[in-house]
């Protein structure tokens, strides 16, 4: 089912949360809302799923104006953070809780409750409470209770946030055959940007309140609208250069490093510009060299990271395959790929 | 996995010897382990006076349990009454307050801070003071001598205290629980019900205990709101005796009072965990 925020705006008192947000997410689609916390991601889903009452505005479901329904009638699943488990009832009782509220007959509730178990693996866990299953399972148990009543819409809040490393790499190829299992229209509220590009159709990128850019990973990877984009995706994040544009090339003060690009074609000279460096861009391929020195090195096993120092004391991160040859200390004269980097104008906008 | 030393309170720690500290308490208690074994003694025997042993055995203390003495109500009515006093308290309380510090700890209800300070002012208020007044109102409405009214006195002064502890333990309660509660489709009665509710149990159980030996032994406002031979309360009826200059028996009074400790005595080894639970503060889950 389509989800549509119109003009949707969130106050507490006299804190504007979140201001004329237009948002859409596709029937069977799942989308991240990804930003740092304070930028009211949460406070949109809350919204979403009815327990916060939007100031003003809109929000569809499908052709369904839902914006002043309770929760209780908009028919939604929510997996929250800390899963949110009842926790004097057992998994069964937990998992059928919502088809008990709808009075079902109990004999239905077995049947459904034993079907949605066998789909997310915890069939032997059903008489189990709580607090005697392991964060992997409790979270599997939230999936189970949020998605029996067969919602419209399944709403996720950092459902991944509690777990360890290796269990979240787990859940969140899970949580995605699931969505893709039951066709379901999903929203992911995270902070990760991993979990956000390895798990969802769409992102849409958040700060202080606004959706600064919506696209697929792979577009918002390789094309963000914004400096804080491109800073917020990718691991090793990405590194900064200030410099001034320059008869069509970008320059580096200090270290006359000079880049030319069709980008800058066209803004005047002495402009104040950021240029934006992926790790995997510098070290590798390209046709610019830079020379620093490294002032760190970190082995990731496949891969080695080195930030590199440049002259006027900028630092540039490079990503590359391992190698033994590189030490902190060293200078080194590396080649940059011009045509891979971003420049941005002083308040952040892409150029 | 080798087990780390640990304090524990459970378990003897090794660096000192407890038979020191045990002895030093066996001591300072035995004054009163000798003032309640004489409590039970002189119950069931005579004494010469001056005399410290007892010289016969004898039930002649007990038979207000079969016999009601001239002057005095039949003591089962009045152990009928005090049960229906406490029970009924013990309700009133449970009922009312769990609601209310629902309502106080997670509704938008206006001026809650003005509430809650009224709640504990309340509470701090000694009622002793306003048993006069009380006593004039219950007698203008009728309720003057009957447990009705009087049950609702205590009830209301307990009331404040309640309030604010069940107040404290639903703040315990996360959040997310009832928001969970409510995408599930649940009504906020039937989320109050069945996932707030069971969630501080243990509180709710040692409330109601605490409310019915509250109710027990209260001996000022029965004495004073229902003294009425059909209404007395066990601690009214043990006042009685004491006062009674006619017939003093102090070997009587002793038994009344020893039955009227028994039930206390066996509420408090059945429940003393979870009346602990209202001191420690907080649920187990």
């Amino acid at each position: 089912m389509r989800i549509l925020l119109d003009k949707f705006s969130k106050s507490f008192g006299s804190t504007k949360v979140i201001e004329d947000m237009d948002l859409e997410v596709g029937s069977g689609e799942m989308l991240a809302l990804l930003g740092p916390s304070g930028c009211g991601k949460s406070t949109t889903l809350f919204a979403v799923c009815g327990i916060h009452r939007p100031t003003s505005g809109r929000i569809m479901f499908g052709d369904r104006d839902v914006t002043h329904l309770p929760s209780q009638e908009r028919n939604v699943g929510v997996v929250f953070q800390s899963y949110a488990l009842y926790p004097h009832m057992t998994v069964e009782e937990n998992i059928g809780f919502p088809l008990m509220v709808k009075r079902v007959a109990s004999a239905d509730i077995r049947k459904q409750v034993a079907d949605i178990a066998a789909l997310v693996h915890i069939e032997d866990l059903l008489g189990r409470r709580p607090a005697q299953l392991s964060g992997g399972q409790q979270q599997r148990v939230a999936l189970a209770r949020a998605l029996i009543r067969r919602p419209d819409v399944l709403l996720l809040d950092e459902p991944l946030a509690n777990l360890d490393a290796k269990l979240r790499l787990e859940m969140r190829s899970e949580i995605r055959r699931l969505q893709k299992e039951t066709g379901i229209t999903a929203i992911l509220v995270t902070h990760d940007q991993v979990e956000a590009m390895s798990m969802c159709d769409r992102i849409a990128i958040m700060k202080s309140g606004e959706i600064i850019q919506i696209a697929t990973p792979s577009q918002m990877y390789n094309d963000p609208r914004t400096s804080f984009v491109a800073s917020f995706l990718g691991n090793p994040p990405i590194s900064f250069l200030k410099g001034q544009a320059h008869q069509g090339a970008f320059v580096l003060g200090g270290s006359g490093l000079r880049l030319p690009l069709a980008t800058l074609a066209g803004i005047p000279d002495g402009t104040a510009l950021s240029l934006g460096v992926r790790p995997e861009h510098f070290g590798t391929a390209g046709g610019v060299p830079v020379e620093g020195k490294v002032v760190f090195a970190e082995t990731q096993g496949r891969e080695n990271l080195y930030d590199v120092v440049l002259p006027d004391g900028s630092v540039l991160r490079s990503i590359q395959p391992v190698r033994d040859d590189v030490k902190p200390g060293d200078s080194v004269r590396w080649n940059l790929d011009s045509a891979s980097t971003f420049v941005f104008a002083e308040d952040g906008q892409r150029l | 996995m080798a087990e780390k030393p640990q304090i524990s309170s459970n378990t003897t720690s090794a660096n000192f010897s407890s038979l020191p500290v045990i002895l030093l308490l066996g001591l300072f208690s035995l004054p009163l382990l000798v003032m309640y074994a004489y409590l039970f003694i002189d119950t069931i025997s005579d004494t010469e006076a001056g005399s410290l042993i007892p010289n016969e055995f004898t039930l002649r203390h007990w038979s207000f349990l079969w016999e009601t003495k001239a002057g005095k109500p039949n003591i089962w009515l009045v152990t009928l009454n005090t049960f229906i006093f406490a029970s009924c308290i013990t309700g009133v309380i449970l009922t009312v307050s769990s609601m209310a510090g629902y309502v106080l700890s997670r509704l938008n209800v206006p001026a809650r801070g003005f509430f809650l300070a009224g709640v504990m002012v309340l509470h701090a208020f000694p009622s002793v003071t306003l048993i006069i007044a009380i006593f004039i109102v219950l007698q203008w409405i009728g309720l003057y001598n009957s447990l009705i009214g009087v049950i609702l006195v205590k009830a209301a002064v307990e009331l404040p205290l309640g309030i604010w502890l069940m107040k404290g333990f639903y703040d315990t309660v996360p959040w997310e629980i009832e928001m969970a509660g409510t995408v599930d489709g649940a009504s906020r009665f039937t989320v109050w019900r069945r996932l707030v509710l069971p969630q501080i149990k243990p509180a709710v159980m040692a409330l109601g205990l605490f409310s019915f030996l509250t109710g027990w032994s209260e001996f000022i406002m029965p004495q004073v709101l229902a003294p009425g031979a059909k209404v007395q309360v066990l601690s009214v009826y043990l006042a009685g005796l004491i006062i009674d200059d006619n017939n003093f028996d102090f070997g009587t009074f002793k038994a009344v009072g020893v039955f009227y400790v028994v039930p206390v005595l066996i509420l408090y080894v059945f429940f003393q965990k979870h009346l602990m639970n209202i001191y420690g503060g907080g649920t187990k889950g």
